[in-house]
C-alpha cells in the first residue's frame, strides 16, 4: 500500500492543478477516458451533422416548460445511473476476486473512490434527479396547472443539478474523488487525512447541486399550494401530489442543513477552523449528527414520491378508488414529521447512553406504523379490484414484496443492542439497498412505465419490459441475500480484501446477482430503444388516457400541449378525471383564448456554467478564476433581474389549431 | 365501474371557461418566505454549532476577554435603525413616491454599511490580538455565525443598490414593488437573526 500523491504545490496560475493530476497510471481510467472522449465526439458529431444544436438550445436547454425540464432530469438521472452502476459492478468484481492472498484488480486508492462515488452518485445524481424530474413532470399536470410557480427557477435548478453532476464526473479524469465513504465523515475527510482534491470535488459537487435541489423544492411547494385548479382542496389532491408536497417540504427543511454542514467542513479544510477536528475543541461527532439530521429526511425525500406513485398505480390498475385516502395522507404527514426524530439510529454506537439510544430506537420503530398503514391501504385497494397486471402494476407488486422485507430488517436494526452487532456490517448494506432499490428504483420503473405514454404518446414495449422486470427482481435478491448472510456473520462494509476463504462463495453469488441486474438494465435500455423504434405501433389510440386513468394528467393529450390544458379543469371530487368521465363531461371545442405563458431563457444554463467553473477553480485553488467566475455569477444574476419581460401570450389561434387537431384525433379514436 | 358518482343533478361545470391568467408574481411572496425559512435553518445550524462549541476555548480567549459590549451596542443600533429606515421606504412606496423610496433605501444602505464597517473593525481587532478563527472551536463557530450574517448583509446592500437603479429606470411598477417587499422581508429577517446573535453570542457570552 502506498499513499498516492503528497499534497501538490499551489501555483498562482493553475493552483494545485498540474499534469500530475491526470490519472495516467490507472489503466482502467485511461481506457474509460478514451471511451468517453470517443463517445462524446460521436454524440457531438451527430448533433452537428443533423444540425440539432439550434433545436436543442431553443427547445430544450433554455426551456422553462416543466414537462421538458422533467424529461431532462430523467435523462440526467439515467446517464448518472449507468455511471453509478458501473461502480457497483467494479466493487462486486473486486470483492469476489480478492481472496486467498489476491489483491483483486483495484488499488486501495481506486477502490475507496469507487465506493464513495457509487454512494454519492446513486443518491444525489440518480435518485434525486429521477424524483425531481418525475415531480416536475407530473405534479403540475395532476393539479391542473399550466406550469410551475417559478419557471425560470426551475430551469436554473435543473442546470445547477447538472453542473454538480458534471463536476463530480470531472473528478474521474482530472485529479481524484473522495476516498471517505458517501458522507465524508471527519476527521478522515479533514485536511490532515485527505490532503488532496477528492473531498473538495465531493463538497463543491454537492453544494452546487444542493442549490438546485433547494430551489426546486421551494418551487414545487409554492406550485402545489398556489396553482391548484379551482375546487381542488388539499384533501382532493391526488396522493402523488400529496407525497410530492411532503417530500418537497422535507427538501426545503433539510437541504439547508447539508449546505451549512458542508460549509463548516469546507472552512475546516480551506481556512483551518476547528469545527470537526480533533484539536482545539473541535468535535467530529457533531458532523456525524448534523449530516444525519439531513441524511435521514433525505431517504424519505427519495421514497415518499414513490409511495405516491404506488398509490396512483394500484388504484388505476385495480380499477378502484384508493382505499383509505385520508389515512394515506395522514400517514405521509406522520412520516414527514417522524423522519426528523430518528437521525441518531445511524450511529447508536457513538455511545450516547441507553436513554438517548432508546428514544431514537423507539421513534425509528414507530415510523413502521404509518408505513405499514400505507401497505395495508394498497392491499385493500387491490382486494376485490379488477387488477390488470400491466408493467407498472408488476413493479408495484414487486415493491410490496421486496420493501416489506427491507422494512423488517430496518426495524431489526432499530433495536440498539442488535445494532451494536450489525453496525456498519453488510447487513446494513443489504438493508438499505433493499429499501432503496425495492422502494425507490422499483417505484421509478413503475412510474416510467406508467407515465411514458403521457410524455411521448406511445406505450413502452411490454416484452422487453418484462425481461427487465424479472432480471431486476431476481437479480436484486441474488445480489443482496448473500450480503444479509455475510452481515450476520460479521463482515463489515467497504472491505477491499478478505482473509477467510469460506466467505468467497457468497461474494461470488452476489456478483452473479449484480450481473443479472446488469441484464435487467440492458433490457430496459433495449425496451426504450425498441419502443422508440416501434412508436407508431405502440401509439396510444385513446387520445391521452391509455390506462383508464383517474387523475387530471390523463385529461389532456399525450404529450400534453405547452399550456397543458386549454381550459383549466374544475374539480368536484377526488380522482377528478374519473369523476369527469363517469359524469359525462363535455370537452369544450371552441371559445379558446390567449394563454399567458413564461418565455424561455438561457440565463439558467449560463449562470450554472459560471458556478461549474467556480466549483472547479475552488477544488484546485485557482483563486483568480474563483474570483472571476464568482463575479460573473453575481453580475449575470443581477443582469437577469433587469429583464422585466418574461412572459408571452400563446395566441388563441394557435390554441385553436392544437385543440382542433386533438378533437379530430379523439373522433378518429372513438 | 362504480355507479356511485353518477348523478342526474343540474349540469356540473368541469372546465373554467372564463379564466383569467394568474397575475404575474402572485406567488413570489410565498416563495420568498419559504426561501427565508430555509435560510433561517442555515442560521439555526450555525447557532446550534455555537451552542455546542461556544465553550470550547482550547485554553484560548473567552467571550469575556474579547467582546466590547459598547461597540456591539453601537453596531446593533446601526442595524436596528436600518430596519426602521427600510420601513420608511415601504411607507413612501405605499404613497407612490419613488424619490422618497430611493432616499430611504439609500439611508438604509448607509446604516448597513456602517454596521458592516464596525463588524469588520471588530474582526480585524480580534484577529490582530490572536483571537483568529483557527484558534479554538469557540472562535471558529463565532466567526462563522457572525460572518455569515455579515455576508447576508453584504448581499442585502448589493441588492439595495440594484433595486435603486431599477426604481429609477422603471419607477414603482408592480414588479418593483414586489421586489421592494421581498428585500424588506430579507432585511428585517437579518435584523431578527442579529437580535439572536446579540443575545446569545454577545450578551450571554459576557455573562458566562
Amino acid at each position: 500500500m502506498t499513499i498516492p500523491h503528497p499534497a501538490p504545490e499551489t501555483g498562482p496560475i493553475l493552483g494545485k492543478l498540474s499534469l500530475e493530476a491526470l490519472p495516467l497510471h490507472e489503466p482502467i481510467l485511461v481506457i474509460t477516458f478514451i471511451g468517453v472522449v470517443l463517445g462524446g465526439i460521436a454524440v457531438l458529431g451527430l448533433i452537428t451533422k443533423f444540425r440539432l444544436w439550434g433545436y436543442l438550445w431553443t427547445e430544450w436547454f433554455t426551456t422553462v416548460d416543466h414537462k421538458r425540464i422533467g424529461i431532462m432530469y430523467m435523462i440526467l438521472g439515467l446517464i448518472m445511473f449507468l455511471r453509478g452502476f458501473a461502480d457497483a459492478i467494479m466493487m462486486r468484481l473486486q470483492q469476489a476476486m480478492a481472496f486467498g492472498g489476491s489483491e483483486g484488480y483495484l488499488t486501495p486508492h481506486h477502490y475507496d473512490q469507487v465506493f464513495t462515488a457509487h454512494g454519492v452518485i446513486m443518491i444525489f445524481f440518480v435518485a434525486m434527479p429521477f424524483i425531481t424530474g418525475l415531480m416536475n413532470y407530473v405534479v403540475p399536470l395532476q393539479i391542473g396547472a399550466r406550469d410551475v410557480s417559478f419557471p425560470f427557477l426551475n430551469n436554473f435548478s435543473f442546470w445547477m443539478t447538472t453542473a454538480g453532476a458534471v463536476l463530480t464526473m470531472v473528478s474521474l479524469f482530472i485529479g481524484e474523488y473522495a476516498q471517505t465513504g458517501w458522507l465524508a465523515y471527519p476527521p478522515l475527510s479533514g485536511i490532515a487525512y485527505s490532503p488532496n482534491v477528492g473531498v473538495d470535488y465531493y463538497i463543491w459537487g454537492l453544494q452546487i447541486a444542493g442549490v438546485g435541489t433547494t430551489l426546486s423544492g421551494i418551487n414545487l411547494i409554492v406550485t402545489i399550494l398556489k396553482l391548484r385548479a379551482p375546487g381542488m382542496g388539499l384533501m382532493k389532491m391526488p396522493v402523488f401530489t400529496w407525497t410530492s408536497l411532503c417530500a418537497n417540504i422535507l427538501i426545503v427543511a433539510s437541504f439547508p442543513i447539508l449546505t451549512a454542514t458542508l460549509v463548516l467542513l469546507t472552512l475546516d479544510r480551506y481556512v483551518g477552523t476547528n469545527f470537526f477536528t480533533n484539536d482545539l475543541g473541535g468535535s467530529p461527532m457533531m458532523y456525524v449528527n448534523l449530516i444525519w439530521i439531513w441524511g435521514h429526511p433525505e431517504v424519505y425525500i427519495l421514497v415518499l414520491p414513490l409511495f405516491g406513485v404506488f398509490s396512483e398505480v394500484t388504484s388505476t390498475f385495480s380499477g378502484k378508488r384508493l382505499f383509505g385516502y385520508t389515512s394515506m395522507v395522514y400517514a405521509t404527514i406522520c412520516i414527514t414529521i417522524l423522519s426528523y426524530l430518528v437521525w441518531l439510529h445511524h450511529f447508536f454506537t457513538m455511545g450516547s447512553g441507553a436513554s438517548v439510544n432508546s428514544f431514537f430506537g423507539i421513534t425509528t420503530m414507530v415510523i413502521s406504523i404509518p408505513t405499514g398503514a400505507k401497505l395495508f391501504n394498497w392491499l385493500f385497494t387491490m382486494y376485490r379490484g379488477r387488477i390488470r397486471f400491466e408493467l407498472p402494476m408488476m413493479w408495484t407488486v414487486a415493491f410490496m414484496l421486496t420493501f416489506v422485507i427491507g422494512g423488517m430488517t430496518g426495524v431489526l436494526l432499530a433495536v440498539p443492542p442488535a445494532d451494536f452487532v450489525l453496525h456498519n456490517s453488510l447487513f446494513l448494506i443489504a438493508h438499505f439497498h433493499n429499501v432503496i432499490i425495492g422502494g425507490v428504483l422499483f417505484g421509478l420503473f413503475a412510474a416510467i412505465n406508467y407515465w411514458w405514454p403521457k410524455a411521448f404518446g406511445y406505450k413502452l414495449d411490454v416484452f422487453w419490459g418484462k425481461i427487465s422486470f424479472w432480471c431486476w427482481v431476481v437479480g436484486f435478491w441474488v445480489a443482496f441475500t448473500p450480503l444479509y448472510i455475510l452481515g450476520l456473520m460479521g463482515v463489515t462494509r467497504r472491505m477491499r480484501v478478505f482473509d477467510d476463504p469460506s466467505l468467497q462463495i457468497w461474494f461470488v453469488i452476489a456478483g452473479i446477482g449484480a450481473l443479472i441486474v446488469a441484464a435487467g438494465i440492458g433490457a430496459m435500455l433495449v425496451q426504450f430503444a425498441v419502443s422508440i423504434w416501434r412508436r407508431k405501433e405502440l401509439r396510444d389510440e385513446t387520445g391521452g388516457d391509455p390506462w383508464d386513468g383517474r387523475t387530471l394528467e390523463w385529461a389532456t393529450s399525450s404529450p400534453p400541449p405547452d399550456y397543458n390544458f386549454a381550459f383549466t379543469p374544475v374539480i368536484h371530487d377526488l380522482d377528478a378525471w374519473y369523476d369527469m368521465k363517469t359524469r359525462g363531461h363535455q370537452r369544450p371545442v371552441d371559445g379558446y383564448r390567449d394563454i399567458h405563458m413564461p418565455s424561455n431563457t438561457g440565463t439558467g444554463m449560463i449562470l450554472s456554467g459560471f458556478c461549474l467553473v467556480m466549483g472547479f477553480a475552488l477544488v484546485w485553488h485557482i483563486w483568480w478564476l474563483v474570483a472571476l467566475s464568482f463575479a460573473a455569477t453575481i453580475v449575470g444574476a443581477i443582469y437577469h433581474t433587469f429583464n422585466y419581460k418574461r412572459d408571452f401570450d400563446i395566441p388563441a389561434a394557435t390554441v385553436t389549431a392544437v385543440e382542433e387537431a386533438r378533437t379530430r384525433q379523439l373522433a378518429a379514436g372513438a | 365501474m362504480s355507479a356511485k358518482t353518477i348523478t342526474a343533478d343540474a349540469p356540473v361545470q368541469f372546465y373554467d371557461l372564463d379564466e383569467h391568467a394568474h397575475p404575474e408574481g402572485h406567488s413570489t411572496m410565498l416563495g420568498f418566505w419559504i426561501y427565508l425559512m430555509s435560510d433561517c435553518l442555515i442560521f439555526a445550524i450555525l447557532f446550534a454549532c455555537y451552542a455546542v462549541l461556544g465553550g470550547s476555548y482550547a485554553a484560548g480567549p473567552a467571550p469575556k476577554d474579547l467582546f466590547d459590549l459598547k461597540l456591539i451596542a453601537l453596531n446593533t443600533a446601526m442595524l436596528l435603525f436600518s430596519s426602521i429606515t427600510y420601513g420608511f421606504a415601504v411607507l413612501q412606496m405605499q404613497q407612490g413616491k419613488v424619490k422618497g423610496v430611493q432616499i430611504w433605501l439609500a439611508v438604509t444602505a448607509l446604516f448597513g454599511l456602517a454596521f458592516l464597517g464596525i463588524e469588520l473593525y471588530e474582526f480585524h481587532h480580534l484577529i490582530e490580538i490572536g483571537a483568529t478563527p483557527q484558534r479554538s472551536a469557540f472562535l471558529s463557530s463565532f466567526f462563522t455565525l457572525v460572518g455569515t450574517h455579515g455576508l447576508h448583509v453584504t448581499f442585502g446592500i448589493i441588492w439595495l443598490v440594484t433595486l435603486m437603479f431599477q426604481l429609477s429606470k422603471h419607477g414603482l411598477i408592480a414588479a418593483n414593488k414586489r421586489r421592494v417587499m421581498c428585500l424588506s422581508m430579507f432585511w428585517h429577517f437579518l435584523d431578527v437573526v442579529w437580535i439572536g446573535v446579540f443575545t446569545f453570542v454577545y450578551l450571554m457570552g459576557v455573562l458566562r
